[in-house]
């Protein structure tokens, strides 16, 4: 047992899985000799060699794009996109090549391939290094799509998506690469798909995703000091496989249902979640499901203005609490 | 529009005695063109009765690229094909019923009418897919190179584009990606003259859309004349020997026509006239019925080849009308890996 941050959990996942399996490359921009603009990627190039772990130029589709040809021939390649706003310019492979490649082709081609990307704010790096874009990668049939929150979900969510068969999008909270986790010795392998109830609670169910986690954590312990409610907290970690029947289940003992979303409002994971609990669960609703987001703006670059966006404890509390009392 | 190259006049190097390629190899890229252009025509005619749906992009006039490179590469080289890629797909050896039965999206289709003229792929073939958005497909023939270079393995991946894909940052990212790796690929232009339906020219900073940059990213100039196989198999072959020296990438760019429209849907109203005769006169095929003359093959042999052709095509039209339409269960098949489309529990 280790005490590990976010950051360096990124490094102990990759190279656990390089380790293991020769046909686990690596490649991205700065990510090698530099060990990337986040540090996350430290030590793999001197570890791996310049053969599996590769600095690429600027060139987002050649990245993307080299990805999914090694995966379809037989590699298993970890793909790093800087920002994830930087999908926005490689799109192309995300929404229309390695995620429809083995539909088109009736199942023929393969592509076993893993991109991970710096998401989200509290960088204050303003509107295009700040976005929360896990619905861009969610709308479209044919990825796998995951947010870890802590150091332990990081390595074993890692491990997942590189041996996974499918294209998985792998979204690392920027914010979050400082904090801190307990992390055990060896081999670490998580499941996709499966939701975590990280605080059971018997009031209200919270379902959060990446940095809205620890800032839902942080709102249930005001809840419950201050007013004497008592939240569940469920970080959902994966939004493709969707695990829906955590969420079904928690609903139905709690009656209620909140989302925390760092995205912008409009088609956010949340609206997604509350359609299905509505759809599949409506009379164990004891009040309407509130959704809780980012408001529908490109994000400012002023950390006071990128706070009052962003949904914290505070917010997350209140709204809760007046949910409830109403 | 582009300038013809030197070689398309010179007569005297066609007729050149020195037959480096061979009676039995110049029978094959016959053959194989002869085979490209009936199941092209075909499908042509299939459109007429309705019996062809979506859209299609034929490369009629266009075959000796996709022959000469097809007969060059060995098993175990993989293609990259576009959109217009019906010609690459089948000069791997897949069998016309396969392709014919997924433009007519029958249940015998090489994807059983879930990818449609524009997407086919023939793994098997090591056609590993045909491309629909422009320029898509570059980066992707680096990512196998490097899997072929990462592994040790000798095979090339050779992906085809059109002059259009020149001017698409995809292109230009694939290039300098290749030669910085130094990657087993072979890029292939077919200049056509037109992106869809537009001079190339008239768009294009420079004549020679994708050789005039090769020298951009440290590449040699090539163009070569489309509409001869036996020059462009000499290409196909000098490039192949760079990439599995492990020296790297090449750019080849073939000047050639397509006698039709751009898409089904294209009249090509938009050329000028007389240009489609004068390109016709520098058919493909016919270029290559005097080339077996010259080298003495009789007018029987080449006859018998047609026949045995059109017979491929007859047997193929008629298999696919006959083929079920595909089953409506694979509607939710192959989304994901398990083989099904869950995406949630």
């Amino acid at each position: 047992m280790a005490e590990l941050t976010y950051r360096d959990a990124v490094a102990r996942g990759i190279a656990q899985e390089m380790e293991r399996d020769n046909d686990v490359v690596f490649l991205g921009e700065d990510i090698g000799k530099a060990g990337g603009v986040f540090k996350a990627t430290v030590g793999l190039y001197e570890k791996f060699g310049p053969l599996r772990v590769r600095d690429t130029p600027i060139s987002e589709q050649a990245i993307l794009g080299a990805a999914m040809g090694a995966a379809m021939t037989g590699l298993k390649p970890i793909a790093e996109i800087m920002f994830s706003d930087f999908f926005a310019v490689c799109f192309d492979y995300i929404a229309n090549e390695f995620p429809k490649s083995r539909y088109m082709t009736n199942g023929q081609v393969k592509c076993p391939l893993v991109v991970r990307t710096g998401n989200g704010a509290g960088s204050r790096f303003g509107a295009q290094h700040s976005q929360s874009i896990e619905n861009w990668a969610m709308m479209i049939p044919g990825l796998k799509v995951v947010a870890p929150s802590t150091p332990l979900d990081v390595i074993g969510l890692m491990a997942a998506a590189v041996r996974d068969p499918d294209p998985v999008i792998f979204f690392e909270h920027k914010s979050l690469y400082a904090t801190k986790g307990e992390v055990p010795d060896g081999e670490i392998v998580d499941t996709l798909g499966t939701a975590k109830i990280v605080r059971p609670g018997k009031d209200a169910t919270i379902l959060a995703l990446a940095l809205m986690v620890p800032r839902a954590l942080e709102a249930a312990e005001r809840l419950k000091a201050e007013h004497g409610i008592d939240v569940e907290v469920i970080d959902l970690r994966s939004l493709v496989p969707l695990d829906t029947q955590t969420v079904l289940a928690s609903v139905a003992r709690t009656h209620r249902l909140f989302t925390v979303e760092e995205n912008p409002r409009l088609c956010g994971w949340g609206a997604e979640l509350v359609s299905i609990v509505a759809d599949e669960a409506f009379y164990d609703l004891d009040g309407p499901p509130v959704r809780i987001t980012t408001p529908h703006i490109p994000l400012p670059a002023a950390d006071i203005l990128e706070d009052l966006a962003l949904p914290n404890a505070e917010r997350i509390a209140d709204r809760v609490r007046r949910s409830l009392e109403g | 529009m582009a300038r013809k190259p030197a070689a398309m006049d010179d007569a005297a190097q066609r007729n050149s005695p020195n037959d480096d390629i061979g009676e039995a190899l110049r029978l094959k890229l016959y053959r194989m063109q002869v085979e490209l252009r009936e199941a092209e025509q075909r499908a042509f005619d299939l459109f007429l009765q309705n019996l062809v749906k979506g859209t299609s992009h034929l490369s009629l006039g266009q075959e000796a690229i996709a022959a000469g490179f097809g007969v060059a590469m060995k098993p175990g080289d993989l293609s990259f094909c576009t959109y217009r890629g019906h010609a690459h797909t089948l000069a791997r050896g897949v069998p016309v019923e396969k392709v014919l039965g997924e433009l007519m999206q029958r249940d015998n289709g090489l994807m059983r009418g879930k990818g449609g003229s524009m997407h086919l792929t023939s793994v098997e073939h090591g056609v590993m897919g045909s491309y629909a958005i422009i320029g898509a497909h570059l980066p992707i023939a680096c990512g196998a190179a490097w899997r072929a270079q990462y592994k040790g393995d000798k095979d090339v991946s050779v992906c085809f584009f059109g002059d259009g894909t020149t001017n698409i940052g995809a292109f230009h990212e694939a290039l300098n990606f290749a030669v910085v790796w130094k990657l087993p690929v072979v890029f292939v232009c077919e200049n056509n003259l037109y992106m869809e339906y537009t001079p190339i020219g008239d768009v294009t900073a420079v004549e020679h859309p994708a050789a005039d940059r090769a020298s951009a990213y440290g590449l040699p100039r090539i163009v070569i004349d489309g509409n001869d196989a036996d020059e462009v198999y000499r290409a196909a072959m000098k490039a192949f020997e760079i990439a599995r020296a492990g020296n790297g990438p090449s750019l080849i760019e073939c000047m050639t026509y397509r006698h039709s429209g751009h898409s089904r849907a294209d009249p090509a109203k938009y050329r000028p006239e007389g240009e489609l005769e004068k390109w016709k006169e520098r058919d493909p095929i016919k270029i290559y019925r005097e080339r077996l003359k010259q080298f003495g093959v009789g007018d029987d042999v080449i006859e018998k080849i047609n026949a045995e052709v059109m017979q491929v095509v007859n047997d193929a039209t008629e298999a696919c009308k006959a083929a079920p339409m595909p089953s409506l269960d694979i509607l939710t098949t192959d989304v994901y890996a398990d083989g099904g489309w869950a995406w949630r529990n």
